[in-house]
């Protein structure tokens, strides 16, 4: 299984299992990091799991849709490499991904 | 911090307290108990993607049963509680046994409203609530079925939606000149009946039913007037009450829900609630109130842990709902009760993507934004913000929504 790193706003960081074909918000919500809240499940609806990509990953994963890109528009606190968690999808080319957890989501 | 503290109800507010309490430092006994015998799920994709087959029960967990493990939360799942002794500290299990707690988390939800009308308790006649209501439901599926929902409210719209994506014939009976009445302005309601329409769904307003006939099943649902509707599966979905009643009985103040401060604490210090079944003050829009949503039922469980905790943290946010039928994912941000005028963005009354905007004396009360998600978004941003917004380019596609808020 590919493993992710999440690291939190104050350095804590969770080095995990995520299953392929899973998300990067699920594995965050099944290993307890709090930072992602994911209140509709993965439903691209929220936006409370989003999350900052490193930036030597960013480019590497596949391209938003177009309903993940209208969500961060007026997201709380982005950034050039923000992304959604829920449509980030596990693959075995995301070995070893970097994903920065922000302060808050709201 | 090291006492046991039993959380009430294993829904989404229930497992959001549990995790929340370790969180905020509880290390003392957590012990969360659920009269279904499933683990906490998410009930929004009930009426839609798990009503439709396209989800099943692993894919709505909140969480999986590994991750209560590793928080050290003890899970006691289909019991239920009959009573709270508060002198003793104690509730009482419907399996004979006393739970000891030091503090107490109300998160027991609602329930659907029954009608008292003849012929619903016929087998093939559902409300839909819980996991198990759909799990029934979906034994009566079947393309060439017809199934008649009682009631046009969010529940019972996305009910169709998911039914007709199921090739069944599905008609919505409501009793109201509109559906949606109740939380919607008439431009909104009219695109759901115009949308429900177009996707072949029968749609009746202003229709009251008289009975369900039938013998051991429902066949039809007759209306008064005389219009009768052959149905296969029958839903009513009419609405929720809060479950008060277990409060209530231990002496707690009880209005429609269950009474919390702004910490989400009942009237006895060492019980909190949180979720669909609270009566509370929303900040934002400076009145008291009850809130059906995923939303409240999460950030408001996170304000009751920190004050089992001994923290304050007064709760203030933004209530929020979606709804998915078809191809609309609906988002909608605050509450529109109270408006004086509703401006619209987009085409409404042809197309399939709109932001309505529910003003009061100018400024933004809510939004309800059909494949909009970044009017719902600034929505959110405007209304928590107190930002102005000059309503007469609201509707103006033509202004961006950046120069909209001045940004």
């Amino acid at each position: 299984m590919p493993l992710i790193n999440y690291i939190e706003s104050d350095g804590t960081t969770h080095s995990v299992q995520v299953e392929i074909g899973s998300t990067v918000m699920q594995g965050a919500i099944e290993n307890g990091i709090e930072g992602i809240v994911a209140e509709c499940g993965g439903n691209c609806t929220c936006a409370t799991c989003h999350c900052y990509i490193d930036d030597a990953w960013f480019e590497r994963l596949r391209e938003q849709e177009e309903m993940e890109k209208d969500m961060l528009v007026f997201a709380h606190d982005t950034r050039p490499t923000s992304r959604l968690s829920c449509q980030i999808q596990v693959t075995e080319e995301l070995d070893g991904l970097v994903v920065h957890v922000p302060p808050s989501q709201y | 911090m090291n006492g046991a503290c039993v959380v009430v109800g294993a829904s989404h507010a229930g497992a959001q307290l549990a995790a929340s309490l370790r969180r905020h430092g509880w290390t003392g006994r957590i012990v969360l108990v659920g009269d279904e015998a499933c683990l906490p799920y998410h009930r929004p994709p009930l009426s839609k993607q798990y009503l439709s087959g396209e989800k099943g029960q692993h894919e709505i967990l909140i969480r999986p049963q590994a991750a209560y493990a590793k928080m050290d939360v003890h899970l006691t799942l289909g019991v239920k509680v009959e009573a709270i002794d508060r002198a003793r500290r104690a509730v009482a299990l419907d399996n004979g046994e006393d739970l000891y707690y030091d503090k107490l988390a109300l998160t027991v939800g609602a329930r659907p409203r029954r009608i008292p009308i003849h012929g619903s308790e016929l087998e093939n006649v559902f409300y839909l609530r819980n996991q198990a209501d759909v799990d029934r439901i979906r034994a009566c599926i079947g393309s060439h079925k017809r199934a008649v929902i009682i009631g046009g409210g969010y529940i019972g719209l996305e009910a169709a939606a998911a039914l007709r994506s199921t090739g069944m014939a599905v008609t919505v009976l409501e009793a109201c000149p509109r559906v949606l009445q109740r939380v919607t302005a008439p431009q909104v309601s009219a695109f759901y009946h115009r949308v429900h329409g177009e996707q072949g769904v029968e749609v009746v307003v202003d229709t009251c039913v008289e009975r369900i006939d039938g013998s051991t099943a429902a066949e039809a649902v007759a209306c008064t007037g005389g219009r009768c509707y052959p149905a296969d599966l029958v839903i009513i979905a009419v609405g929720i009450v809060p479950n008060t009643e277990l409060a209530a009985s231990a002496g707690l103040a009880v209005g429609d829900g269950i009474v919390v401060d702004e910490c989400a604490c009942t009237s006895d210090p060492d019980i909190v609630a949180a979720g669909d079944c609270t009566w509370h003050y929303n900040s934002i829009y400076a009145r008291h109130l009850r809130l059906e949503s995923v939303q409240n039922a999460h950030e408001q469980a996170s304000v009751a842990a920190a004050t089992v905790c001994g923290k304050r943290d007064p709760y203030h946010a933004l209530p929020w709902f979606w709804s998915d039928q078809y191809d609309l994912k609906l988002q909608i941000a605050g509450l529109s009760q109270g408006h004086d005028q509703v401006i619209v963005r987009g085409d409404i009354e042809r197309g399939r993507s709109f932001a309505a905007f529910y003003m009061k004396e100018g400024r933004v009360l809510a939004v309800d934004a059909v494949n909009k998600p970044q009017e719902f978004m600034l929505g959110k941003r405007i209304i928590t913000g107190g930002i102005a917004v000059d309503p007469s380019r609201v509707a103006d596609e033509g202004t961006s929504l950046k120069d909209l808020i001045g940004a």
